[in-house]
């Protein structure tokens, strides 16, 4: 099976997931959004060999575009700015405060719980027990 | 000739081929330019093309919506790759089950001190409260942050769009942060990029190394998690205190 094939079948894997994680949060009454969700779905799914080569497959051709999804959404914001602008200085400066705030307090308390992590060495190689999808 | 030209324009402009077609080539020729730079931050492709196309909408008149009908088969398969993130947390599931325990706790941290701070930061600026309110949520992926804010008397709206510049400013800021205080480490990098700064971080964390986008992936759903049991407890009580 080609590398094409195997990754149109990874997505039609992704988009059942999804749906089951739209369902489940219905169902269920949860506050979650779907996709997260159907990530725990998949998740639990990924113990089953053929299931793990299709996800690979559609995940390596997905996730290194992850940031262009998120170019319609910032367009948006671009395009809305102007109901900000009378109190646009201080959100800038809120925001720029919390996000470095939040960057150092998880990133120090890391250093000190898991100090392995902040090894800037190269990671040791991932565990090869599935192929990794055609590039 | 120009009459024809403008005609073919109103005609192509109002299609979903027009926003398809932007969105795709501006980020095409973005990542170009930012790989040719060799990716720093300042370069991010996102921002680049977010404001390109911002900037084109508003100098040809095409209102938003008009955009979005075309944007929108792009907007879709977020969805998607959400759920696709559970395959590299797979790949590190070994590793993961080690570290959980530091991983939830720096996670639980960094997402409450992000939002206490843009709290009171907010509140010492003045801002009105339900401007608070809606930047309280905010390194949490939009969806969420909306939900969240709409729980403790914030803006929807508004949320979404703090989101989506916490996301940004994150991308921007993380590199010359982490390299002055030293803070090294694919891995602890890209978990704090998640947690902080969502999924905009994570696509940053994503284009400099797989792990730091890996950690990225599971700090931005573990968040997710957090926050929506956490905040819509911790945030209404401390809003409650601010005179």
């Amino acid at each position: 099976m080609d590398g094409g094939m195997q990754t149109l079948r990874g997505f039609v894997v992704l988009l059942l997931c999804q749906s089951a994680g739209e369902a489940l949060a219905r169902l269920l009454g949860l506050r979650l959004p779907g996709p997260v969700l159907g990530m725990l779905v998949l998740l639990a799914l990924l113990a089953w060999p053929p299931v793990r080569t299709l996800a690979a497959a559609a995940a390596d051709a997905l996730l290194p575009h992850l940031s262009l999804l998120f170019v319609p959404i910032g367009v948006g914001v671009v395009v809305h700015l102007g109901v900000l602008a009378e109190q646009g200085l201080r959100i800038a400066a809120v925001i720029v405060v919390s996000t470095l705030a939040g960057l150092v307090v998880t990133a120090m308390l890391l250093r000190w719980w898991c100090p392995a992590m902040a090894d800037p060495a190269p990671e040791a190689p991932l565990s090869a027990d599935a192929p990794e999808a055609a590039r | 000739m120009s009459a024809g030209f403008v005609e073919l324009w109103v005609y192509l402009s109002a299609t979903p081929l027009f926003g398809l077609t932007a969105t795709l080539g501006v980020y095409v020729l973005a990542q170009a330019a930012s790989a040719r730079l060799g990716q720093p931050p300042w370069a991010n492709p996102v921002l680049f093309t977010v404001l390109v196309l911002g900037a084109l909408l508003m100098a040809t008149g095409t209102e938003y919506p008009v955009y979005f009908s075309g944007a929108q088969f792009v907007h879709f398969l977020l969805g998607p790759a959400v759920v696709a993130l559970a395959w590299p947390l797979w790949q590190r599931r070994a590793e993961l089950r080690q570290r959980w325990a530091a991983l939830v706790g720096a996670g639980l941290a960094g997402g409450l001190a992000a939002s206490l701070v843009a709290v009171l930061a907010g509140w010492a600026l003045d801002l009105p409260a339900s401007t608070v309110a809606s930047l309280a949520p905010k390194s949490t992926t939009a969806p969420v942050a909306m939900g969240i804010a709409q729980q403790i008397g914030g803006v929807p709206a508004l949320a979404a769009v703090f989101a989506v510049l916490t996301g940004l400013t994150g991308a921007l800021l993380a590199k010359p942060l982490f390299d002055a205080l030293r803070l090294h480490g694919p891995a602890l990098r890209g978990f704090a990029l998640g947690t902080a700064a969502h999924g905009i971080g994570a696509a940053r964390a994503w284009s400099v190394h797989p792990s730091a986008g890996a950690y990225a992936a599971l700090a931005l759903g573990l968040q997710v998690l957090l926050a929506a049991f956490t905040l819509p407890v911790v945030l209404p009580w401390v809003l409650a205190r601010l005179p």
